[in-house]
């Protein structure tokens, strides 16, 4: 046991691997001190483990519909009631966790990628490539997010590719401000001089030394970011612009218990609660993955 | 004599040069703004020709209609005839209301700022001061009840937000009125003269039309408001913490000054400064928000326009609408650059 802590505390460690699984470690135990990140990364871990296990957990089809049942209050056989159509609420909820993480990573796993290499291009290129990139950014961060995704959403048509691919397009700007601010002090560091001074091409600067510099704030953004995305595709899906009936999205099954609000209050106020949770927990996340990672 | 007319001369010439600088920022991002709202009018699956004349069109009448809409130009001579159309206040006609847009918009955009305004003013009203003593009495309660509004405001869906509200404050206390602007029966007692309700029937003395047209507006204006509140309190926090540090702050307490006026007239004064831009941003946030909290509340404002519009591909209403609401963002955000200027003497 001490062996271990010992190897990842050491002073000098012998080899890369050693020193980076002790950062990591040492990361670890200060993030492990901030009771509020650790119940962001209780919530995300246990909205991966919900999508995993949604056959599992769901005590119900979240697609079954049984008209004798509908609209039924909660109770020991429907946690959060059934809705109008006599599905299981409960349940639809646990599935939607997947509908919910397929457009978060979709999202992200398009755009961080895309805003990095632009921002770090830009940051290290400089001259008119900069001027060039960063006016497209501007006009992008310009827009008023959400209107401009509803705009897409209305050309390309309603669909859950849509809305991830409406929301990519006005979600890279920040990232590719962030990553070229920090490319900028990056660039500036003797280490690049002397990698450049060793014949290393532009192309293998900026990915190889300049990008992986930027990832620890880029990590935060993202995880900071992803409320917004999950409320967003969220507000696409209560508008009926995300994904499609039957499908269980969270934001769709608000918008059909709307016309009950008064009456079946339940409809519309559970799905409502997990977004909240949800997004609170990558807040939360994020939160105390700045104060570990991004110290400046 | 000599000197004081160099040193207007100069100030003058960083004033234009300033001037020059924003005005082509906002230009560029105008035409950026015009260039995708045109590009995503090309990119709809639907043509619009098909839409004119029918499935069942014979190729000659077909080509006369695509002409007649100018479609067989290249796309930057499109794009130039949109460019002159918008600068002449030519937005096309709606197909759900058979009005012209740019019309339909502006019957409309008046409930959308009385909302936001409101909701703006709750947001600063509480936020700042909230902020304030965050900043003060940090790390004690004041913050961690800062934090969390902060927390909530940025997790909740607005859209659910509104509707726990109505299920709450009308439908369970009935505290306020329900979703729409005024009640039926106050309806026609107020002319519009500005178009804000609530200012409209104050200017007529219709008190009782205003009461009821102020319940309807209070509880949206306070869902958005609270948004503004979790982003105006964070900015708020974080620059009094700096101002709070600031040499000034010690030399006017060694001098005895009350410590309520060390925070509240001396810090506060500087700090306001960054929060105009806050603010302003928030403003324009909160035109946004209203999207989706017009929709819940029945609001007859933009935000319930352009997705109304949307919900029947009336293509020329969203994107009217979606150019209106761009153009707003981008004048605020020039506003509130000026405004910094004006107030902050270091940043000229």
């Amino acid at each position: 046991m001490t062996t271990w802590t010992d190897y990842l505390t050491t002073d000098s460690p012998s080899s890369r691997r050693q020193a980076r699984l002790g950062q990591l470690y040492r990361q670890w135990l200060a993030f492990k001190r901030n009771p509020l990140a650790v119940a962001g990364l209780v919530i995300v871990v246990a909205l991966l483990l919900i999508a995993a296990f949604a056959p599992l957990i769901a005590p119900h089809n979240p697609l079954a519909q049984n008209l004798d049942k509908r609209l039924l209050p909660p109770s020991a056989v429907n946690f959060f009631g059934t809705d109008s159509l006599g599905r299981d609420i409960f349940s639809r909820i646990v599935y939607g966790a997947r509908v919910t993480l397929v457009i978060v990573l979709l999202v992200v796993i398009t755009v961080g990628p895309v805003g990095l290499l632009i921002g770090a291009t830009s940051g290290y290129l400089g001259g008119w490539v900069d001027r060039l990139l960063m006016r497209i950014t501007d006009v992008f961060l310009a827009f008023p997010r959400l209107v401009l995704a509803l705009a897409f959403v209305a050309a390309l048509g309603p669909g859950l590719e849509n809305a991830v691919i409406a929301i990519a397009i006005t979600a890279w700007p920040p990232y590719a401000r962030v990553a070229r601010a920090e490319t900028l002090i990056i660039r500036q560091q003797d280490y690049i001089a002397a990698v450049r001074l060793q014949g290393a091409s532009q192309w293998r600067i900026v990915w190889k030394h300049v990008v992986p510099l930027c990832l620890p704030s880029l990590i935060v953004r993202t995880t900071l970011d992803m409320a917004g995305i999950i409320l967003t595709a969220a507000g696409l899906g209560f508008l009926g612009l995300g994904a499609q009936p039957p499908i269980p999205e969270w934001g769709a099954m608000i918008s059909a218990g709307r016309e009950q609000i008064f009456d079946q209050w339940w409809v519309a106020t559970f799905p409502g609660l997990a977004i909240c949770v949800v997004a609170l927990g990558f807040n939360l996340l994020g939160d105390g993955l700045r104060d570990v990672m991004d110290q400046r | 004599m000599t000197t004081s007319n160099i040193s207007w001369g100069g100030r003058s010439a960083v004033w234009g040069r300033i001037a020059g600088r924003e005005l082509s920022t906002v230009a560029i991002t105008f035409f950026g703004l015009l260039l995708v709202t045109f590009l995503i009018a090309r990119v709809i699956p639907i043509d619009p020709v098909l839409a004119v004349v029918g499935d069942n069109a014979k190729a000659d009448v077909y080509d006369a209609a695509r002409a007649a809409l100018g479609l067989d130009k290249p796309l930057w001579q499109q794009f130039a005839t949109y460019v002159g159309k918008v600068f002449t206040g030519d937005l096309g006609k709606s197909v759900l209301t058979s009005n012209l847009v740019t019309d339909d918009i502006k019957r409309v955009f008046p409930a959308t700022l009385e909302l936001a305004t409101l909701g703006t003013l709750i947001g600063v009203a509480l936020g700042v001061p909230l902020g304030v003593l965050a900043a003060v009495y940090q790390g004690r309660w004041p913050d961690q009840l800062a934090r969390l509004i902060g927390l909530f405001g940025y997790s909740v869906p607005v859209f659910w937000f509104g509707l726990m509200g109505l299920l709450l404050f009308y439908a369970k206390l009935g505290w306020v009125a329900g979703p729409g602007r005024i009640s039926v029966a106050y309806q026609d007692f107020v002319d519009p003269i500005t178009g804000v309700l609530v200012i409209d029937a104050a200017l007529q003395g219709e008190w009782e039309a205003f009461r009821d047209a102020w319940s309807h507006l209070i509880l949206p204006a306070a869902v958005l408001g609270l948004l503004s509140v979790a982003y105006i309190s964070r900015m708020a926090r974080s620059f009094m913490i700096t101002e709070l540090q600031q040499q000034y702050v010690i030399a006017a307490r060694v001098k005895g000054m009350s410590e309520f006026r060390v925070i509240w007239r001396h810090a506060l004064r500087n700090a306001f400064v960054p929060l105009i831009t806050v603010i302003a941003l928030s403003y324009a946030q909160l035109l946004e928000g209203s999207v989706l909290t017009e929709t819940i509340f029945a609001w007859p404002g933009l935000g319930r326009y352009i997705t109304n519009s949307l919900l029947n591909a009336d293509m020329n209403a969203v994107l009217g609408g979606t150019l209106v609401v761009g153009a707003v963002f981008i004048g605020v955000n020039l506003l509130s650059d000026i405004l910094g200027r004006l107030v902050d003497p270091r940043t000229r």
